[in-house]
């Protein structure tokens, strides 16, 4: 008790202190999580929705691999990006790693299957009937896609909320690829981690409010636009 | 003057399992303004027609011809399809109040708000169900429903209607009523009309000419009735069993008030 209530105060202290050092870990943090689910959730609607909605030869195995890919380890994630990245890697000229771009990479890594998943079973289970009596009443293909995304809203902003879920949590690929430099690359989990090695137990239970306050923020205004009462 | 022409229409399914023909009509025609039944027993391939005349379904071989133009079915213009309008067995209303999804189609047409509220005001009027606009289209009856989802399909005033047992779902006094209604409307708006249906008595009630499938192909065509007074060797069986159910039927509760 002892421990949860000195880091309480500490996180409040923190917090109230406007700590340049912790804003900006804050602040990153933010920025790249919903950079990575922002990009997953680009590419991996429209990517969900034609594999929900087309047949085609090779479709199971493309969504087997898809649904692995919806449990991938974010370590595993994380040493593909580093392969990707290293000096001497097929991107190495770019000198990504160890940059929060590296860290975006990784994140999208593990956010993404789960956005094209969780959609891909989404639009599967929409009746067909009601694709047709959609077309048939004038709609192109775009007016199409955009109809069924809007009739699919709920199951749509579960699935970003569970991307953006695990990108928030996700430790293993941010520290192998963004190294926590501070000032740098250094987020909310990799700081956690570096403060409970050192034995900082207050300082990890402030950012660990912190990182909840954040996910409980997001995922707050996501659950209200979802639960919205109906209407057009 | 005819406005649709069907040609040597075969529709086939092919799975591992089996190859079959769902559909084989050599010809039919809609003339403006007029409305065509098309009757049958369960599997006939009646929806199979009606979709592939509609171009929801493309054919597997066959000539269609809209207005003079020969209509490829799988790129077909936008400008034909906005022309067109099907209503289904169910209503599929989508999740949103009854006024935004009457004003669908026009949206897909990019009609002017203004123009679009005007005319999904007055559509809604004419089907009765304006004082429901604001509601949540999951909040409806069946008839409520379908009476919006008919408006839904008659506010983009289309060209030619097809309507794919539109009454099934329906109780027989809620069923009565709105066939009453639509019957007037389609006649005041002299909106062309496919109407599939697979109950003599609402083939009777809605159309002036029927066609008669029996196992995916056309067994009987000619006034609605003509055709139902003298079936052929191929219709006979199934339309002479409505015909002995519609007798006992109004045998048994006297002389009834039907529209049909």
């Amino acid at each position: 008790m002892g421990l949860i209530g000195e880091g309480l105060i500490k996180a409040v202290e923190m917090l109230l202190s406007g700590d340049p050092e912790l804003l900006a870990i804050t602040w990153l943090t933010l920025r790249v999580s919903l950079t990575a689910t922002l990009i997953s959730v680009i590419v991996g609607l429209p990517l969900g929705v034609l594999l929900g909605l087309v047949r085609f030869p090779g479709r199971k195995l493309l969504v087997t691999v898809i649904n692995l890919g919806m449990g991938l380890p974010p370590v595993v994630a994380g040493l593909w990006v580093t392969l990707l990245l290293w000096r001497s890697g097929p991107l190495g000229q770019y000198a990504l790693l160890y940059t929060p771009t590296a860290i975006i990479m990784a994140q999208v890594l593990v956010s993404l299957p789960i956005i094209i998943g969780l959609t891909t079973s989404t639009f599967q289970n929409i009746n067909p009937q009601l694709i047709m009596q959609i077309r048939s009443l004038g709609a192109s293909r775009w007016q199409l896609f955009i109809v069924l995304i809007r009739e699919a809203r709920l199951a749509i902003l579960a699935a970003i909320m569970a991307g953006l879920g695990r990108v928030l949590a996700e430790v293993g690929a941010s520290m192998m690829v963004g190294g926590n430099i501070k000032g740098e690359t250094r987020i909310l989990t990799t700081a956690m981690v570096m403060e409970v090695s050192k034995g900082n137990f207050d300082v990890a239970i402030a950012l660990s409010f912190i990182l909840m306050g954040l996910a409980f923020l997001i995922t707050f205004a996501l659950t209200s636009m979802q639960q919205r009462k109906r209407s057009a | 003057m005819i406005i649709y022409e069907l040609e040597d229409v075969r529709y086939d399914i092919e799975s591992k399992k089996e190859s079959r023909t769902i559909l084989k009509v050599d010809h039919l025609s809609l003339q403006e303004g007029e409305i065509v039944g098309v009757i049958g027993p369960n599997g006939a391939g009646k929806s199979t027609l009606l979709k592939v005349m509609a171009f929801l379904l493309p054919p597997t071989t066959g000539k269609l011809t809209y207005r003079g133009q020969r209509i490829n079915p799988g790129a077909v213009p936008m400008s034909v399809r906005h022309q067109l309008a099907t209503v289904f067995q169910h209503s599929l209303l989508l999740d949103m109040d009854v006024f935004h999804n009457v004003a669908l189609g026009l949206k897909f047409r990019k009609i002017d708000k203004v123009e679009q509220n005007r005319r999904v005001e007055q559509w809604l009027e004419r089907f009765k169900v304006a004082h429901l606009a604001r509601q949540h289209a999951h909040t409806l009856s069946g008839g409520e429903a379908q009476r919006v989802s008919l408006a839904r399909a008659l506010v983009v005033e289309p060209d030619i209607l097809f309507l794919d047992e539109p009454f099934s779902a329906l109780d027989f006094p809620t069923k009565v009523s709105l066939m009453e209604d639509l019957k007037q409307i389609l006649k005041e708006t002299k909106t062309t009309a496919l109407f599939v249906s697979h109950d003599l008595m609402e083939v009777k009630y809605m159309t002036e000419r029927l066609v008669v499938l029996i196992e995916g192909h056309k067994a009987q065509e000619g006034p609605t009735d003509a055709v139902i007074h003298q079936p052929n060797d191929q219709t006979a069986p199934f339309l002479n069993q409505w015909r002995q159910f519609i007798h006992s039927f109004s045998g048994r509760i006297g002389s009834p008030s039907l529209p049909y």
